[in-house]
């Protein structure tokens, strides 16, 4: 018997040994890539900066985390709330959101025209859908530049239309971020919201017309339910980039409507405060973190209920 | 077959579905007339392809018609969608709503109807008892059997009381004996609520076992339209003959007609007598179906024509004969069997005679 046990206990470790052995690649590239980069920004978070950049090592300091909310005021030697960083906060939030809603509606049905197609033809959609990534992204910001800025396409289309009589300023506002990141994103919401609607039994959505229910009631009741899982892939695919969003701002935006990305850049580069650059990167994690906690609450509560 | 509008509840006056165009034309259905009675279990009876579904989805309001009229208690309900119709489907997949609860599922079509809470409950209530699910009420459907899916689904189909209740194929995902089951449930179901049932099968046992009255469908045209004993002693042609059960068809010429009957002499050279339905024709060439039951087996020379018996297989209830007949044709009879009847079972290669009653046979339209 003992013999038996023994054997038995020498493969599972065995087993287990392996186990590691055999993740070990897994493992090393998430430690790699994503633990160690992160450790290292929490690090320099909590350092004192350098004069020219970088951080000096080994000196702890809560300068950086400090002025993420609050300024020392040059002259009395009194504190203040960072204004200006509070208002890019709010401003990356607002408009993140406000790209989630756009590209939702604008892709909500796109993705169903596509889901709607005979079977053959979704594919050829999609490959549409997916063709502005073969472009760079820098590129495609500056072709929006071109549609939008005063002597731009839309501009001289209304004009030409008569809708409007000297240009509309969309460049450097929040407009301009809108329509660029919505334009950028969109297919991040297409894709995910396809696959979900695609997946929809359209025999499901017979049975609600026959029980009586107008198209909007089916939307509400049956169709948009059952593809909620695609809904929040979608919204949150869409949100976190935005949150963090870099060129569209810096290319449409100006200087003057700076999102959270581009003041992160600015404290690495010509800020030189390095501490307070890691700061704001671990404070837009954790908001992407409690977006991501606010959505799962949601739909385990909604979703989880009958399953 | 002839129901007056009055109490005619579904009415299909020349309907026509055809999809396509040019080369890529195909006619679902071609100009068909159906009368459903109130408070009937009809069935529309074919085998895949032949249009049964397409006429339940017309009626239901998934699919409009190409040409024709649908008539619900007089008034045409062929342009409405499917919310303004009172009629209500039970679907092949059942098509419960995956993210509700039984229960939720049974009261959907009331709250989109509108009604007040309280009648919604009551009468969710009621619907849970007739199909014996109040005890899984708060189940997920993913968390039910495929019959109990089945007993939901047609609970959330009469729960908004329709005129008329469309069954697609409702059985045909369960297996053998819960579908006997089920069989005399639907049938129990229909005659405690009264509502008109238009089920669609391709299975003809079930037609037969189920219906008040059968379509039998084929090609996207009616072939005959009546009880399942009308249909099966009495099919109107051939291919109802064929579909339904099983039959011998012999080929002749009429040489002499009575009232009801006429005198058919067949290929092989013998002469025998079938019925004659009314409207049929009376001379040239016909074919004659005699169903196997219908038919005995004797001595050689004795009956209406002799064969070779090429085998007899045994079946446990009865035993069936395969005679190969001078023309070349095979012929099979029937027989019940009984208890120590062994010793009179023709051997496999001996001479006998098909003797043919003058019921048993019947001459069919062409």
């Amino acid at each position: 018997m003992d013999k038996v046990r023994e054997a038995a206990m020498a493969a599972r470790s065995k087993d287990v040994r392996n186990r590691w052995f055999l993740s070990a690649p897994a493992l090393l590239v998430i430690f790699v890539a994503a633990v160690g980069p992160l450790f290292v920004m929490l690090l320099y978070s909590f350092m004192a900066k350098g004069d020219y950049g970088d951080v000096r090592f080994g000196e702890f300091s809560l300068d950086g985390w400090f002025s993420v909310f609050f300024q020392r005021d040059l002259f009395d030697d009194t504190f203040g709330l960072a204004d200006a960083h509070i208002a890019i906060i709010w401003r990356s939030i607002k408009l993140s959101l406000s790209t989630t809603i756009l590209t939702l509606t604008l892709g909500f049905p796109t993705a169903y025209f596509i889901a709607m197609r005979p079977a053959r033809n979704r594919e050829i959609w999609v490959f549409l859908v997916t063709i502005p990534f073969w472009t760079n992204l820098l590129i495609r910001t500056f072709a929006m530049q071109q549609v939008i800025r005063n002597e731009g396409l839309l501009n001289n289309a209304l004009i030409w239309l008569g809708v409007i009589d000297s240009p509309i300023q969309i460049m450097y506002t929040d407009t301009a971020n809108l329509l660029g990141m919505t334009y950028v994103y969109l297919p991040l919401m297409v894709l995910p919201l396809y696959a979900s609607i695609e997946r929809l039994d359209f025999r499901l959505v017979e049975a609600g017309y026959d029980l009586y229910a107008t198209r909007l009631q089916v939307l509400r009741r049956i169709i948009i339910p059952i593809v909620k899982p695609g809904l929040i892939a979608g919204s949150i695919l869409v949100f976190i980039p935005s949150l963090g969003a870099y060129v569209t701002p810096r290319v449409l935006g100006g200087g003057k409507n700076m999102m959270l990305g581009n003041l992160i850049e600015m404290q690495f580069g010509g800020g030189r405060n390095w501490p307070l650059g890691a700061a704001i990167s671990i404070t837009l994690m954790a908001l992407v973190m409690i977006a991501l906690l606010i959505y799962v609450r949601n739909a385990s509560r909604n979703g989880g209920g009958h399953a | 077959m002839s129901a007056t509008p009055s109490n005619a509840a579904i009415e299909i006056r020349g309907v026509s579905r055809i999809y396509g165009s040019g080369e890529n034309r195909v006619t679902a259905l071609s100009d068909v007339f159906v009368d459903i009675r109130e408070n009937e279990f009809f069935t529309l009876l074919g085998p895949s392809g032949c249009g049964k579904t397409t006429l339940l989805r017309l009626i239901a309001g998934f699919d409009f018609p190409t040409k024709g009229e649908i008539l619900l208690n007089g008034e045409d309900i062929a342009p409405l969608p499917p919310f303004k119709r009172p009629v209500n489907t039970v679907f092949q997949s059942y098509a419960l709503f995956p993210h509700m609860t039984v229960e939720e599922n049974i009261s959907f079509g009331l709250e989109m109807l509108g009604k007040p809470k309280g009648e919604i409950k009551a009468r969710t209530g009621e619907m849970l008892e007739l199909v014996h699910m109040t005890a899984m009420r708060d189940r997920a459907v993913s968390q039910i059997s495929g019959g109990q899916q089945q007993r939901v689904a047609l609970a959330r189909a009469l729960a908004p009381k329709p005129e008329v209740l469309l069954l697609d194929e409702p059985l045909s995902a369960l297996d053998y004996k819960l579908r006997k089951e089920m069989q005399f449930e639907l049938k129990r179901v229909q005659s405690e609520t009264g509502i008109t049932f238009i089920f669609v099968t391709h299975d003809q046992e079930e037609a037969l076992t189920m219906s008040d009255r059968i379509a039998v469908m084929s090609n996207g045209e009616v072939r005959q339209i009546g009880s399942a004993r009308e249909i099966y002693d009495r099919p109107a042609d051939r291919f109802v003959a064929d579909f339904i059960g099983e039959s011998n068809f012999l080929e002749g010429t009429i040489t002499a007609t009575g009232e009801n009957s006429a005198t058919v002499a067949l290929a092989g050279g013998t002469t025998i007598t079938a019925a004659l339905p009314a409207g049929q024709k009376h001379s040239g060439n016909a074919t004659v179906v005699v169903r196997p039951e219908h038919a005995t087996l004797g001595k050689a020379g004795t009956g209406a024509f002799d064969g070779t018996l090429e085998e007899a297989v045994y079946f446990g209830t009865d035993t069936h004969f395969h005679i190969r007949l001078e023309t070349g044709e095979l012929f099979i009879v029937r027989e019940q069997n009984r208890r120590g009847g062994g010793d009179d079972v023709p051997a496999t290669g001996q001479r006998v005679s098909v003797h043919i009653g003058p019921e048993a046979a019947q001459i069919l339209r062409d």
